[in-house]
């Protein structure tokens, strides 16, 4: 049964990371930090190979290399190409990355794991440590919503008013990194990405409420996320799969809403308005 | 006069080995009316920076109610100059209105009930309960202007800084914003201080005018600072003001077209011709 | 052992993996440094990026279906392209978005190929090599396929080339000068996935970002205009190859082990050297100023 034994591990954690990743996603498409959000996963992937190359547990290198990345994209993106240099700290961890990998000939089978995800071999013992690592992200988002918001929103205003937009970026990406090294040993760099963005971006298009679309998006998350160790556990293919797809699936069945909401909308407003 | 709302005390400001600001001097006192004109280039946003405490002055100093600022933004308010949302924010005006009311603070809002109310009373000062649950993004340019106005309104500030609120909008939406900002500086007896590079808009509600060129100021009002004397002084040669039906218009002298600061005001100049 | 005391470690020159590497990786160095300088002044870093890790899909599908992994970069590289345009990535407003939602489900296809084509198919390592690719790998039976799609993108660079600039630096006044603006942008990306098909199958697919941006970035730091720094670019993207591939061939005799460090390694390693330099030379340029 799908439901028993070492699958309840996957069902919980999954559903933590699914929690985390629609709450960060709001603020990353808020903040059109697809980008930051694609880089830091993936580039720790870099400290999951070294660690386990020096023998040192995979979340303290990915945690490492996360934390590292974020603090590499904020501070040397303060001026200049934001995009090219998040890319080029991109491929710099991605290549020591293959490095270590070359290292450590019997890797092969961990790469892929670390970079799509292996939320069906979910241990007990990840449970603990992943649901406390995502209560400390929520509480950071908590206490930093509403300045994060104005930032996000009106940075200039945000800086007027004594919010530093530098010190939120850098909170921001602190928090993605922190999401990252929760999340990347379940369902993989590659792919909670795609939790981030599809199921905000999705929830954005039915709700013009903050708080609504948050809740939708964590919503969507959490679909996303059974639907696809459902569909895993009856067609044993990777799970990496059915997030990828049902995230996009999620996104563009919010373009669809929003487009016939805008057509339904105008046909009213169309009329000439009696003042 | 009673205590300045706002002092601006010789103010230099230096940026990459250009002197952008040079000694400017003014005071506002509480619910005053005024205008900050200068062209493009003149130094407007730096001064606006400087008073908000995101710029070093390099020489001088801006006092906040007679004392140095306490910490950055308390008791102004301010209206940023360019702003474009993203119509996929999902965030409503009412949003961003509150977001004024205690952004600052860390985390949870504990005064829902207070900020509701705040809200409504600052949607209704801008007239803009009409349009406070359509999604920012896609509001109009005026529109977003009112939204931004009652966000820095909530927050009861003493001093109201907008900068160049009136660029990019067309007469009639320009009218209306600065009769809105005169009624909110009556009133809610806030200080309001605009940067607009028209000065003909503004003429007849403000009640003192700073005229920003090459860094330097003349600050009065507007009888004391619109006369050739003055501004020639300012811009370091002849500049001619000349009335045309109740409207300014400030050029450069006779032989003295060759400088730049003749273009610099052909901004009025079209603006007559229409 | 006389650990890396020689530069070129014998049989450099006659060995025929070499010859093949210098001359894919000078093509390919060669068109993404011209189509990278336009990456970069376009602010789609994350678009070329993603093109290369979607690139990933294809190699998996081609291997899965006993194709040669060039055929599998350029078709998925071009189907994805034309699935950005459709999602909205000309807007520069939620271009990230579009760019974020097709890249997710591209991955996801990847990964069940990749499944797939180790659990059917033969199984032989191909995740690591098309992720990091292997440029000693590569059947100089390609090499005529890599000249054509070099040229090919080179060529559409060229023709494209005012126009494409004008709506780079300005879509408003491009689209008042009567430049089809879409159109462009939508060949640009066409022409991007071809040139991010050709770094994946050099330095692979998640890596071939840095040829990329890399070279270009360093070179748009060094000047403005487009024409030198695509000159710029290509000398760094062809230095970075070369040298890469000359100690990739040298560390066989290093540490650790006896199989060789990876070779995109090296040349990302430079590339990211490279850049880091430029940085300093500009410094010192502005200073002396």
């Amino acid at each position: 049964m799908m439901f028993e034994g070492f699958m309840v591990n996957a069902w919980e954690v999954a559903s933590i990371v699914a929690v985390v990743a629609g709450v960060v996603g709001f603020f990353t498409v808020l903040r059109g930090a697809a980008f930051a959000a694609h880089s830091i996963p993936n580039g720790s992937f870099a400290g999951a190979a070294g660690a386990s190359l020096v023998g040192l547990g995979t979340l303290f290198g990915l945690g490492v290399f996360a934390f590292a990345g974020a603090l590499g994209i904020g501070l040397l993106g303060r001026r200049g190409r934001h995009d090219a240099v998040t890319a080029l700290m991109l491929v710099m961890m991605l290549a020591l990355g293959a490095l270590f990998v070359s290292f450590s000939s019997e890797y092969a089978p961990e790469v892929y794991s670390l970079l799509f995800g292996e939320v069906l071999g979910i241990s007990a013992n990840a449970v603990l440590p992943t649901l406390l690592l995502g209560i400390l992200c929520l509480l950071v988002v908590a206490i930093l919503y509403r300045p994060l918001m104005l930032s996000s929103a009106l940075p200039e205003v945000g800086e007027a008013r004594g919010i530093s937009a530098f010190a939120m970026e850098l909170a921001f990406l602190g928090v993605l990194a922190l999401a990252t090294t929760m999340t990347v040993p379940v369902v993989g760099t590659l792919l909670i990405f795609s939790l981030m963005i599809g199921a905000p971006a999705a929830a954005r298009s039915f709700t013009d409420r903050p708080a609504v679309a948050m809740a939708l998006s964590v919503a969507f998350a959490l679909a996303i996320v059974w639907f696809a160790i459902a569909a895993s556990y009856e067609t044993n293919w990777p799970v990496g799969f059915f997030v990828g797809t049902a995230s996009a699936a999620a996104f563009v069945l919010g373009r669809v809403w929003a487009y016939a909401r805008a057509r339904m909308g105008r046909r009213p407003s169309a009329r000439p308005s009696p003042s | 006069m009673s205590e300045a709302v706002l002092t601006v005390e010789g103010l230099g400001v230096r940026i990459a080995g250009r002197q952008v600001l040079d000694g400017v001097d003014f005071a506002i006192a509480p619910g005053e009316f005024t205008g900050l004109i200068g062209s493009n280039g003149a130094g407007k946003t730096t001064l606006f920076r400087a008073i908000l405490g995101l710029q070093r002055p390099t020489s001088g100093r801006v006092l906040l109610g007679g004392r140095p600022r306490s910490r950055r933004g308390a008791g102004i308010g301010y209206v940023p100059q360019k702003f474009l949302l993203d119509p996929d924010l999902p965030l409503r005006g009412r949003d961003l209105v509150a977001l004024g009311f205690d952004a600052g603070r860390l985390g949870p809002s504990t005064r829902l009930r207070r900020r509701r109310a705040a809200v409504e009373e600052a949607l209704a000062a801008v007239d803009a309960e009409a349009f406070a649950d359509t999604r920012v993004g896609r509001l109009s340019g005026g529109e977003q202007q009112r939204i931004l106005i009652a966000h820095a309104l909530i927050s009861r500030p003493r001093l109201l800084l907008a900068d160049e609120p009136l660029a990019n909008l067309d007469l009639r939406s320009a009218q209306e914003v600065v009769s809105l900002l005169a009624r909110v500086c009556r009133e809610q007896g806030v200080a309001v201080l605009i940067s607009a590079h028209e000065i003909n808009p503004l003429l007849p509600v403000m009640d003192r005018i700073v005229y920003l060129a090459h860094g330097r100021a003349a600050s009065g009002t507007s009888e004391e600072v619109i006369r050739a004397d003055v501004l020639s002084r300012l811009y370091g040669h002849h500049v001619d003001v000349i009335d045309v039906h109740g409207r300014v218009l400030i050029v450069a002298g006779a032989g003295d077209d060759a400088d730049l600061a003749g273009c610099e005001e052909t901004v009025e100049h079209t603006e007559v011709i229409q | 052992m006389s650990a890396g005391l020689f530069v070129f470690a014998p049989g450099f020159f006659d060995n025929e993996a070499v010859h093949v590497a210098l001359a894919v990786g000078t093509a390919v160095a060669i068109v993404t440094a011209v189509v990278g300088v336009f990456t970069v002044m376009r602010g789609q870093s994350f678009a070329g990026e993603s093109l290369g890790d979607i690139g990933t899909t294809g190699g998996a599908a081609a291997s899965l279906l006993g194709v040669g992994p060039l055929a599998g970069f350029v078709a998925i590289d071009v189907l994805a392209a034309a699935a950005m345009e459709l999602v909205g990535v000309q807007r520069v407003r939620g271009r990230d978005l579009a760019t974020g939602v097709v890249l997710g489900a591209a991955i996801g296809l990847a990964a069940l190929f990749l499944y797939l084509d180790t659990t059917q198919g033969s199984g032989n390592g191909s995740t690591v090599t098309i992720l990091f690719g292997s440029i000693f790998a590569i059947s100089s039976a390609t090499i005529p396929a890599v000249v054509a799609l070099a040229a090919l993108s080179v060529a559409l660079i060229a023709i494209l080339y005012r126009p494409l600039l004008l709506a780079t630096v300005s879509p408003e006044i491009a689209a008042a000068r009567g430049i089809p603006v879409r159109l462009v942008g939508a060949l640009y990306l066409l022409t991007l996935a071809l040139a991010t098909a050709l770094a994946a199958i050099t330095i692979g697919t998640i890596l071939s970002t840095a040829l990329l941006i890399g070279p270009a970035a360093a070179a748009l730091r060094l000047t403005t205009r487009p024409l030198r720094a695509m000159l710029v670019a290509t000398a760094i993207g062809i230095a970075a190859v070369w040298v890469g591939v000359v100690l990739a061939y040298d560390s066989y005799h290093w540490p650790p082990q006896e199989h060789g460090w990876p070779v995109s390694f090296f040349v990302v390693a430079l590339i990211f050297l490279g850049y880091l330099a430029s940085g300093l030379v500009k410094w010192r340029q502005e200073r002396e100023a």
